[in-house]
């Protein structure tokens, strides 16, 4: 394994190949917590520590059983019934052990299953399409990693835009524009600026 | 009546895009040009209404604790179906640049969302024509966003070039504007939406003041 990779998959996943900004992957969360800075800060959290083990287990999962004739006719079922089963067992398991971090994390758990984040990059990591790397469905460490990485470029771009809609708060703004048009057109032009990251690899 | 008010809410009244914002991602990411975005809204079409026609038949059977993860299971088996499908009958090039967005129907929340809101109340006639209306609902707002942003980012409709004058130095040397690329990337698309969004903001407002006008004179 490359050092340029490594370096390719964390920087394409957290800049260049943004979840929310170029994939338009988890929009629904994005938008819908993004109002309050500490809200925004626990969902980030939650998708980051949630990507990580599914990205691990679906990958088990295909590395081990659906890479014959079955693959195709079985992966969205079985990635979805992981990523639920995995999420429920997370909060049980959390809020037996880690009660501070459930308190904190807990409520977003139930949002995630359904946060397209998830299954994108169970997918990303395991399909031949051209917009994916090839080597994540070769590694265990890659896959992992580009799980971790498109977390932490999701939770990027929540922190950024709930700091944006927290100012916005406070500001006069036309009729039409209110509430979700102009988080829109914000989300927008955070999106030509991280356009700008394109040159870096 | 209210067979065809079931069907017609979902295309206007009760637009799953413009109105009740689920499923923003696919509306997004598939539509750069308006092939991709039809062929993305029939998906949806199919998925939701035989989604909605199963779970219609099944929701009595099904415990309520559970029902949830049997929706999920019900709606996979149908998406893989139609990913299966696409694959063998598309052109390659649309369906590899619908990619993951296919089977990621599954997390798509119109799906979930009209199954628990509507299929699971409802007898599987009205069920179906639930279905259907969300989904043509869902194809004409997908429509509405792909040819804006075919035309201002690629001067075509339908892959057919509509101005002549409308096109890059390259294909037409005496072409007077060039598009503008990246309305068919990723920002453009953020742009768009954002526009149309303020524009039915700003009609329903001026329709709620335009009927508060009129009540004040009556009274």
């Amino acid at each position: 394994m490359e050092l340029s990779v490594v370096f390719s998959i964390v920087g394409g996943m957290v800049l260049i190949n943004n979840f929310v900004l170029s994939r338009f992957l988890g929009l629904c969360p994005f938008l819908g917590v993004s109002k309050k800075m500490d809200s925004a800060f626990g969902m980030g959290m939650a998708v980051i520590f949630v990507i990580t083990l599914s990205s691990a287990a679906t990958w088990i999962m295909y590395y081990y059983f659906l890479r014959g004739d079955l693959g195709p006719v079985l992966k969205t079922a079985c990635y979805i019934l992981i990523i639920a089963a995995l999420v429920q067992l997370i909060e049980m398991f959390m809020k037996k052990t880690m009660p501070a971090l459930y308190q904190a994390l807990g409520i977003y758990l139930p949002l995630i299953t359904t946060n397209c984040t998830i299954l994108g990059v169970a997918f990303l990591n395991t399909t031949d399409a051209p917009m994916a790397t090839k080597a994540t469905q070769e590694s265990f460490f890659l896959a992992v990693l580009q799980g971790f990485s498109g977390g932490v470029g999701f939770a990027l771009v929540l922190l950024l835009m709930a700091g944006i809609r927290e100012r916005l708060e406070t500001t006069a703004i036309p009729k039409p524009l209110q509430g979700i048009p102009i988080a829109f057109f914000c989300t927008g032009l955070m999106a030509f600026a991280f356009m700008g990251f394109i040159g870096l690899i | 009546m209210s067979a065809t008010k079931e069907f017609t809410k979902g295309i206007w009244a009760e637009n799953p895009v413009f109105v009740i914002m689920l499923g923003i991602c696919p509306t997004l990411a598939t539509t750069s040009n308006i092939t991709n975005a039809f062929c993305m809204g029939l998906a949806v079409i199919f998925t939701l209404m035989a989604c909605n026609a199963v779970i219609s038949i099944v929701r009595r059977i099904i415990p309520g604790e559970i029902r949830i993860p049997c929706y999920i299971v019900i709606i996979a088996s149908f998406v893989t179906i139609i990913d299966l499908c696409m694959h063998a009958f598309l052109p390659l090039a649309i369906y590899e640049a619908l990619g993951i967005f296919i089977p990621l129907i599954v997390v798509n929340c119109i799906i979930l969302g009209r199954a628990e809101a509507f299929a699971a109340k409802n007898n599987v006639w009205l069920s179906i024509l639930d279905g259907l209306g969300m989904g043509i609902g869902f194809t004409l707002a997908l429509c509405m966003l792909a040819s804006v942003r075919e035309f201002i980012g690629n001067g075509t409709l339908l892959n057919y070039q509509i101005i002549s004058v409308f096109t890059s130095k390259a294909n037409n040397p005496n072409a007077w504007v060039e598009p503008i690329g990246v309305f068919s990337q990723p920002a453009g698309a953020f742009l768009v939406i954002g526009g149309y969004l303020t524009l039915f903001q700003y009609l329903k407002i001026r329709r709620v003041q335009k009927e508060q006008a009129h009540t004040q004179k009556q009274s």
